[in-house]
């Protein structure tokens, strides 16, 4: 169509104004004192709280592996249905997701205290009680409620592309099962993989409520310092700005990374 | 027939610093049915979608009943257009997709109910009208795009490689169906293809067009018989193409021997090319033919045998209904009317 | 495909069924719990629902959301829309690489980046206009605080991507010659923009709409660092009560929020279900 290539011109301001100047801002702030003057001694002074980047990444790891591995073999398993149990299990998937996750971390919360329900239900057995809140793992259990469908439903979608006759075609070839999941499933699904990390693994490394609410002030993660030098007592923008900028460089590394796994010949102009 | 409908002067078109089109001239007549035939990458369908106002020309005019109508737009110009894929709105049912012109020129809805219904009957899909055009078959969707671009009573109607994407049998059927409506109609269709058969079939003239040229200009007999040069004449049908001189009118020197012919108007001592098509020659006996060789080939084609002959260095094709068993020797006999002279190509 | 699954199979889905439902069930039952404890099973009470719905601070937010929800998505949908047609029609490859990278920006960065750079800059602009403005001796521009008006320009930050992501695939599937029949057949190229390329990329626009209004009313990250505390939206507001103290209040929320999505999605699916089985009937009678 002639002429429309104009159309895209409010958007192009938008995101210049909007998108970009705000990233060149954290930038700048990084970058700077308080005063405006040129510094690099707010990301040196990041490298003091790497206790925490290693925390965030070892839990965002452990979340992302779990998710994977309980959804991968449930998003196959949908793959293969048929009509009516396919369309109620992928609604049943997407279900929590439409609810915020303040509320289902929260639900966590009250399962999970020291006199939450679950300790309730062991105490009638005579066992526990367990400390459970406040701890790494709840904090994992946490992403890993929250994060679950985002990875199930990118791997579904890739599943439901595999067609039924290649693997066919490999047994009828004298694949075992396991033969035709290591040769044949895996292999094709790879993309979904790799969009299932990413859309667990950054939500997941740069979380800061999720923490807070189920790990308790033990736990504290990335975002949560980033959230304390903006809005919290730590008051310090800059300092703020140069952990937002490390953990952006970082995330987009990884995300980088993972994409080379697949060619991108079919997501024009992603990342990297 | 006699008025020019549209006119094309020098038209040259640069697409990327290419120039697809090199300075076309035509005259398209009244009620006539035209043909572009030439290879993908020929200028054929530049030069439909310049007519159509949705490519304009980087030389030359297109004039219109006589005006020029380089700078209108296509939703001014009384042409209206069947795309290669039809094109059909998908959101629209049968009828509102017929519907759709007459409605832009906002004619009363009694007008477009009546127009439609006409339509709809010259393409034989009557009781179509609420049916969803995605779920119908490429025939089918051919018709409909035939009747959402006739409802408008064109003066010239433009169909880009209309029936490529049909099977055979449904393509022989449209083709007859085409020339009917055409007729009934008496509009000039200016038509676009590949396919020689189709061109030879339907029209009243043919031009073919080779790397944004005009090769030649003609009724299907005068391209079929007196092709221009070798391309046309392979382009249009098998051909067995012998380089050959032009001894004197009337008398060629071709295959190491002289025949009497029915051309002139050459040089002397002219080099030339000579096409004599398959079914004009004659298996006869070695002795009496005009030139004799062996049979190297010979291939079951349904209506006819293809047999290739190996001749004086030569491999000649000849369509017959008889068989001859491989490795005889046989002679080969034409008239001087199938020996057809042609100019030689200048060098590509 | 086989709709059967062996017990294996069967067991597993139940089991992860139960892990992402059992949470959400507990929650709304203690919603109706006489008590404020939210273990301890006391009676039936609608208590916490009537508190729910006479807190000031809590209706003020969901309308926030819904104004807000509503203007942006729109914004983003006539901006996203606009924005595919200009990528497609681009001829550079280098600048449309360059404008998907910008697009793809909101949906990969961490949400909290761009929450932080969001502020950042509303801030900066916060604090130039007061500048410009003591300069000049008068009140030459606007000097807004966050509230709606940041919270909304966040919003169709980052709700424009998915409706340009939605559009965009509709356009390339899009028959090219059908914007030009319509040219053909009497319209205007704006004419025919509208009755035809329009009506052929609605699913992408609607898609992309729609979820533009999921994600806006559902997100909490980038809205905690543009609002005010006067001027939230409901997930904000969430949570500064789930960190504040425990009230059987949210209890009470999500079983409405369950309700609602559950409700939408079922009708939804009703919805898709028809339409699939009147295609199927429409195909079946040309057989």
């Amino acid at each position: 169509m002639p002429k429309a290539k104009y159309a895209s011109l409010p958007y192009i301001l938008w995101s210049l104004v909007f998108v970009v100047a705000p990233l060149a801002l954290v930038v700048v702030f990084a970058l700077t004192t308080p005063d405006g003057g040129f510094t690099i001694a707010n990301v040196t002074k990041v490298a003091e709280y790497t206790p925490v980047f290693l925390r965030s990444l070892w839990l965002a790891v452990l979340a992302t592996a779990a998710c994977l591995l309980a959804g991968y073999p449930l998003a196959f398993i949908m793959s293969r249905q048929g009509g009516i149990s396919q369309r109620t299990l992928v609604m049943l998937i997407m279900l929590p997701m439409w609810m915020n996750f303040l509320l289902r971390t929260y639900s966590w919360m009250t399962l999970l205290e020291n006199n939450g329900i679950i300790n309730s239900l062991l105490g009638f057995f005579g066992l526990g009680p367990f400390r459970m809140i406040n701890t790494q793992g709840a904090v994992v259990l946490g992403m890993v409620y929250n994060y679950l469908p985002f990875m199930i439903l990118p791997l579904y979608s890739i599943m439901t592309k595999i067609d039924g006759r290649v693997i066919e075609a490999a047994q009828d070839l004298g694949a075992n099962s396991f033969q035709v999941f290591l040769r044949v499933v895996l292999p094709l699904s790879v993309p979904g993989i790799t969009t299932g990390i990413t859309m667990v693994f950054v939500p997941a490394i740069s979380t800061f409520i999720i923490s807070r609410m189920l790990g308790g002030g033990a736990n504290m993660m990335i975002g949560d310092l980033i959230d304390a030098q903006f809005l919290g007592n730590a008051y310090n923008p800059n300092l703020g700005a140069a952990i937002s900028l490390v953990l952006m460089i970082f995330v987009l590394l990884i995300m980088s990374m993972l994409n080379m796994f697949e060619d991108s010949e079919d997501k024009e102009g992603l990342i990297l | 027939m006699e008025n020019v409908m549209i006119g094309l002067r020098g038209i040259a078109v640069d697409f990327d610093g290419e120039r697809v089109l090199k300075g076309i001239n035509l005259d398209i007549m009244d009620k006539e049915f035209i043909t572009f035939l030439g290879p993908s990458g020929c200028g054929k369908t530049t030069t439909l979608r310049i007519i159509g106002g949705f490519v304009e020309p980087s030389e030359g005019d297109v004039f219109f009943e006589g005006t020029r109508i380089n700078d209108l737009p296509p939703h001014k110009r009384q042409v209206n257009t069947i795309f290669q894929r039809y094109a059909l709105f998908p959101h629209l049912n049968v009828y509102e997709n017929i519907e759709f012109g007459l409605k832009v020129s906002k004619l009363p809805e009694r007008e477009r109910k009546l127009r439609v219904g006409d339509a709809l009957e010259l393409v034989g899909l009557k009781g179509y009208e609420y049916r969803n055009v995605n779920l119908l078959s490429g025939g089918q969707q051919q018709r409909i795009a035939i009747a959402r671009a006739i409802v408008n009573q064109p003066k010239v109607l433009l169909l880009d490689e209309p029936l490529g994407a049909l099977d055979l049998k449904l393509r022989k059927e449209m083709q007859r169906e085409l020339k009917r409506i055409q007729q009934s109609l008496e509009i000039t269709f200016l038509y676009v293809t590949h396919d020689q058969e189709e061109a030879l079939t339907m029209s009243d003239r043919v031009v073919v067009m080779k790397d944004g040229n005009i090769l030649q200009i003609g009724t299907p007999q005068d391209i079929y018989n007196e092709p221009a040069n070798a391309f046309v004449a392979d382009f249009i049908g098998e051909s067995n193409i012998i380089d050959g001189i032009m001894l004197e009118d009337f008398l060629v020197e071709f295959a190491n021997d002289t025949f009497p012919c029915v051309d002139k108007g050459f040089e002397e001592n002219e080099r030339i090319q000579v096409v004599i098509r398959p079914e004009d020659i004659r298996i006869v006996s070695p002795d009496d033919g005009k030139i004799s060789g062996v049979v190297e080939t010979v291939t079951f084609m349904g209506v006819h045998f293809e047999i290739v002959v190996d001749a004086l260095g030569y491999k000649w094709t000849i369509h017959s209904t008889m068989s001859v068993p491989p490795e005889t020797i046989i002679g080969m006999d034409f008239t001087p009317e199938d020996i057809h002279i042609m100019r030689r190509m200048e060098e590509e | 495909m086989k709709p059967s699954m062996n017990r294996t199979s069967k067991i597993y889905v139940v089991l992860l069924m139960l892990f992402l439902y059992m949470p959400i069930f507990v929650l709304i039952l203690f919603s109706f719990n006489e008590n404020k404890s939210r273990s301890v099973w006391t009676g039936f009470s609608l208590h916490w629902y009537r508190e729910l719905f006479s807190d000031q601070l809590i209706m003020t937010s969901l309308k926030n959301t819904l104004i807000i929800a509503v203007v942006a998505s729109v914004i983003a949908l006539v901006l996203g829309t606009a924005a595919a047609l200009g990528i497609y029609s681009m001829r550079s490859r280098w600048f449309k690489s360059v404008l998907m990278n910008i697009t793809y920006m909101p949906i990969l960065n961490p949400e909290i980046v761009t929450g932080v750079s969001l502020l950042l800059l509303f801030v900066f602009g916060m604090d130039a206009a007061a500048k410009v403005n003591g300069l000049l001796g008068f009140h030459l521009l606007p000097e807004l605080g966050l509230g709606l008006g940041t919270l909304i320009i966040a919003h169709v930050t980052f709700c424009t991507p998915y409706v340009i992501l939605n559009v965009l695939p509709k356009l390339r599937q899009m028959d090219r010659f059908v914007y030009e029949a319509a040219l053909d057949l009497g319209c205007s190229p704006a004419l025919a923009f509208f009755k035809v390329v329009i009506p052929e990329i609605m699913p992408g626009m609607m898609t992309g709409f729609l979820m533009a209004l999921t994600y806006s009313i559902d997100d909490f990250v980038i809205s905690y660092f543009v609002s005010s505390a006067t001027t939230q939206t409901l997930p904000v507001t969430i949570g500064a009560m789930v960190r504040r103290r425990i009230s059987p209040k949210i209890n009470a929320l999500s079983a409405i929020i369950f309700v609602v999505v559950l409700s939408i999605l079922i009708l939804y699916n009703l919805y898709s279900v028809r339409k699939e089985k009147q295609l199927k009937k429409g195909g079946e009678s040309f057989r």
